[in-house]
């Protein structure tokens, strides 16, 4: 560590590594682990604030498992067993952030592929400029886009009642069609780059030589392209997961009027609900959940963290 | 099993630009062939259309009496070893060895035992279960011919593979790359742009130039018998006298150029007649000191430089009109060196010398 400090400065010059080091500390505490801090804070405390702010600071004002107890059981006159509502959204968002995940990679990894080892040049350009620049669109403005798209009356419906696939129209938002393919188009970029990186380093030798040894299209992704790919292919899928379990934007504007994001329901503790202790408990439930769900894949495929970054 | 490889006036053109050039050319069964050539003279991509990576874009590759077209790579009785050997970093020794037979759904246990023959065969035996990165650079040379041979293929084609290896390596693998084809008893075709590779390896040579064959024929033909001012300059060393024929008698030719007449003999295949624009070519081993009684091909020079290089002397000379010869002379232990500047005469015998038609020479 002294040796690693001691190159640092002796690369860098002193001014600049002091400066470099101060913005990362600033940026790493200031930004991630103070408001986690307090939301771990929180997450342990009553809502005294807002039921009876005279108790704040009081011999009341302790640590307590009640926001934890309330997302598992309900509150106390709950005829159910769990608190059936509040833990249903949860694991059905957690499998459809999962869903969202392997559906994004099963279309991201040929466009990644196509781009990184088939497309030349020009083309490939003209592609990855295709794929950019709906992102200049505000994510608000697409999610409205989708909800035009898919309503009932919109385009897709329009096009299939023409040309007479559909007798009825569909109502894709309330089949959470929209909620998916939102969802998904939202976050394709962020599977694409990481698989593209990777893949685009692999030797074409390295292809070509399995296709004389007799292999087919699928053995040799199979074999390895995949293999080779696995560090980005686990960095798009840790980044379109993480991202899609904690949406916001997309479930609220995309949603069915049935159906409910896990992220909608910490919004309702902070926001209307102002129960803020409430709500960091919840946070705090999704965010572990989904690292250590990550975690458990990872270990699974034999991922090591370090391979995330390269 | 080895089989026959037929071009028949194959051309490969990217865009407007002629990789190879209406080549015809039959590579027998169970025969060492080098393709010898500058890069860029079109040999790869001959080796990737006999390999299937590349169509022809006229004429026919035929494998075993079979036309290829519309065949692909994993269809084709060859292998090929890729220059950077192309082995798969993410698979052990064995796995990579034993790809072909995966492929073909071989059970594991098969699949290892013909690994494990293959490193017999190849002289690396018990490396089976390391990875590739765990190899030096020779041993990885020997997983891609293992690799390679595992797919039991009846041609198969070598890319340059010891171009990455040191001097002393690539001379034993030239020995041993011979040997493993012996034993394989299959059809090798090789690709180099050293001529040390193709001389000491091959049955036959076919030396190449800008996307056409100048010359197929064994190793000391194309050295000794040079059919091409190309091929004379392009495979190992040659000094170079152009000027004008006088005459030819009795298949030595007589030609004037700036250091006088030199007398050489004529080629049988592509023969000059008195009149043509011709080039003498020596060896700089054919060049001796002269006795005094030596009249013929008789040069007073001064030397400019000497170079020790172990087993030879290499001195370069100059002529009163400025040439540069240059002379290797063995090391026998006994030779006395000479200074620089001084004068001496040297000469080389008609038989030691080659009288070609000039055309296009290698570049330095």
């Amino acid at each position: 560590m002294a040796v690693w400090f001691r190159r640092f400065l002796a690369r860098n010059g002193t001014m600049l590594s002091l400066y470099m080091l101060a913005a990362v500390a600033l940026w790493m505490v200031l930004m991630i682990v103070l408001p986690q801090l307090f939301m771990l804070d929180f997450s342990f405390r009553h809502n005294w604030q807002q039921i009876d702010p005279s108790r704040m600071g009081g011999p009341d004002d302790v640590y307590t498992f009640v926001n934890y107890h309330f997302l598992a059981y309900g509150s106390p006159n709950n005829p159910d067993p769990f608190n059936v509502v509040d833990v249903t959204v949860f694991f059905r968002t957690i499998i459809a952030a999962i869903f969202v995940t392997l559906f994004d990679l099963a279309l991201c990894y040929p466009i990644a592929y196509y781009l990184a080892q088939v497309a030349r040049g020009g083309k490939a350009r003209l592609l990855v400029l295709f794929l950019i620049i709906p992102f200049w669109i505000n994510e608000l403005l697409r999610a409205f886009a989708f909800r035009i798209l898919f309503g009932e009356e919109g385009t897709i419906n329009a096009i299939l009642l023409s040309i007479g696939v559909l007798d009825q129209p569909i109502d894709f938002v309330r089949e959470d069609v929209a909620l998916y393919a939102g969802l998904g188009y939202a976050y394709i970029l962020l599977m694409i780059f990481p698989i593209y990186n990777v893949v685009e380093s692999l030797d074409k030798n390295q292809i070509e030589a399995a296709r004389d040894l007799g292999a087919s299209w699928a053995r040799i992704h199979r074999r390895v392209v995949i293999p080779f790919a696995k560090p980005g292919i686990s960095s798009g899928c840790t980044m379109v997961f993480m991202l899609s379990a904690g949406a916001l934007a997309a479930p609220q504007i995309l949603g069915g009027p049935s159906s409910l994001w896990f992220t909608q329901i910490i919004y309702q503790w902070f926001n209307t609900g102002s129960n803020w202790p409430r709500g960091s408990a919840y946070a705090i439930v999704l965010m572990l959940s989904c690292v250590l769900l990550v975690l458990a894949i990872m270990r699974i495929f034999k991922v090591k963290i370090g391979e995330i970054g390269r | 099993m080895s089989a026959d490889v037929q071009l028949e006036n194959v051309w490969v053109q990217f865009g407007d630009f002629v990789a190879v050039r209406d080549t015809s050319l039959t590579i027998q069964g169970g025969e060492f062939f080098s393709f010898l050539g500058p890069s860029g003279c079109g040999k790869t991509t001959l080796l990737r259309a006999i390999s299937g990576f590349q169509e022809p874009s006229r004429g026919r590759v035929l494998i075993g009496g079979k036309d290829m077209a519309g065949t692909g790579p994993n269809q084709r009785p060859t292998a090929l070893i890729f220059q950077n050997l192309a082995l798969f970093p993410l698979m052990s020794v064995w796995e990579n060895i034993s790809f072909a037979l995966e492929v073909k759904g071989v059970n594991k246990s098969v699949r290892r035992k013909k690994a494990d023959e293959l490193l017999e065969l190849v002289a690396l035996p018990g490396q089976g279960d390391k990875m590739v990165d765990e190899l030096s650079g020779g041993q990885k040379q020997r997983v891609a011919v293992a690799r390679a041979l595992c797919a039991e293929p009846e041609v198969l084609l070598l890319d340059e593979p010891l171009s990455a290896l040191d001097l002393k390596l690539r001379q034993h693998m030239r020995t041993e790359l011979r040997a493993i084809q012996q034993r394989a008893g299959i059809t090798f075709i090789y690709i180099t742009h050293d001529q040390g590779e193709a001389l000491t390896m091959s049955d036959r040579v076919a030396v190449m130039r800008q996307g056409t064959i100048d010359q197929v024929s064994d190793g000391t033909i194309v050295y000794d018998r040079p059919e091409t001012a190309f091929v004379a300059s392009f495979v190992g060393e040659n000094n170079a006298f152009p000027g004008r024929v006088i005459e030819v008698t009795q298949g030595i030719a007589s030609v004037q150029t700036k250091s006088g007449v030199l007398h050489a003999e004529v080629s049988a295949v592509s023969p000059l007649t008195s009149g043509d624009a011709g080039i003498v070519f020596v060896r700089p081993e054919s060049v001796r000191f002269a006795d005094p009684s030596a009249l013929q091909n008789r040069l007073e020079v001064t030397v400019a430089n000497q170079e020790f290089e172990g087993h030879f002397w290499h001195l370069v000379l100059q002529t009163a009109e400025g040439s540069v010869i240059r002379m290797s002379v063995m090391n026998d232990g006994e030779r006395e060196t000479y200074e620089i500047g001084s004068r001496i005469a040297v000469s080389f015998t008609a038989q030691g010398a080659i009288a070609l038609a000039q055309g296009e020479l290698a570049a330095e």
